[in-house]
């Protein structure tokens, strides 16, 4: 089983990088782009005995407490069979 | 009074913080291992700056595991001394013994260079040896110490006093000019509420010795210093 995590700034958070991103590819020609953020993306790999509930809340844990900081970040928990 | 000085993998000014403690604070300091969780004899720890963990993830957030963190948050909540500089104060936000989070300066650049900041509260454990908005020269070096924080902390933070040092002019102005991270506010350091626990960007270990620039740094180390003597009395 498999588990796909993004972790992306919270509404508001500013993004320097996303900002420089944007910058760029407008200079490269790439026209109506109105803003780019960036993100995090993980992908966890779990052990196929573990039942898809549990799983999950495991993951929702992790991203959590780990792969996000709740003070400028959401996370999102995407789970693959 | 006894200081430690926390090391992580990656940390990179402890000998720095060491080094200020034994030769210009002049008391007894030890390296404190980040596997070792026991803290008892301190009466100030120094959370350095560096790179811990490669700063891996978000900076800070990975050193927050390591086994000595707990042993420093039950440390800080006895009341015990805690000073974060520079990756020490990420570390210290992430472990929650701060509020907020520093993310990637505004201007993408990692800074390194001499700057002001102006003494916000004089009054705390950290900054009785300075005057009220008095301009120190301190330098920072960081990649990510634009501190944000929500409106509640925000004002939480303004109303306890626990704002001590912002960025400024040389004047001490605050200005959008002199914020070299995009710092909410031109924050440089904040504490928690009870007043034990600071974290800052400014180095005051680089800022001991005439030599290097400046030695404004001291009278943070002998606010301190005062506190933890008055302690004992």
């Amino acid at each position: 089983m498999k588990a796909q995590v993004y972790v992306t700034l919270k509404t508001g958070i500013l993004d320097p990088q996303g900002k420089a991103i944007k910058h760029s590819v407008a200079l490269l020609g790439f026209g109506q782009i109105d803003d780019v953020r960036q993100g995090k993306y993980f992908e966890i790999a779990l052990d196929d005995g573990i039942a898809p509930d549990e799983a999950r809340a495991r993951v929702d844990r992790l991203a959590r407490e780990v792969l996000s900081n709740p003070v400028i970040e959401d996370y999102r928990v995407e789970m693959i069979p | 009074m006894k200081f430690g000085v926390v090391v992580f993998p990656g940390s990179n000014c402890d000998h720095d913080a060491y080094h200020v403690v034994s030769k210009h604070v002049g008391q007894p300091v030890d390296f404190i291992w980040h596997k070792d969780t026991d803290l008892s004899g301190y009466d100030a720890l120094i959370v350095p700056g560096g790179f811990s963990y490669g700063d891996y993830l978000r900076a800070g957030a990975l050193a927050r595991f390591s086994p000595v963190m707990t042993a420093v948050a039950d440390f800080a909540a006895k009341g015990g001394f805690v000073l974060g500089i520079c990756n020490g104060f990420q570390i210290l936000c992430e472990a929650g013994l701060l509020p907020g989070a520093l993310i990637r300066n505004r201007g993408l650049h990692y800074v390194c260079a001499h700057i002001n900041i102006r003494v916000e509260n004089s009054d705390s454990f950290y900054t009785t040896a300075l005057k009220p908005e008095q301009v120190l020269r301190i330098p920072i070096a960081h990649g990510e110490g634009n501190y944000v924080c929500d409106d509640a902390t925000f004002d939480e933070l303004v109303d306890q006093g626990r704002i001590l040092f912002r960025y400024c002019e040389p004047d001490g102005s605050i200005t959008d000019a002199s914020n070299p991270n995009g710092s909410r506010d031109n924050i440089a350091g904040i504490t928690n509420r009870a007043g034990n626990v600071l974290g800052m960007m400014p180095h005051p270990d680089r800022a001991c010795e005439e030599m290097l620039g400046s030695n404004d740094g001291r009278d943070i180390f002998r606010s301190l210093t005062a506190a933890m003597a008055a302690r004992e009395v």
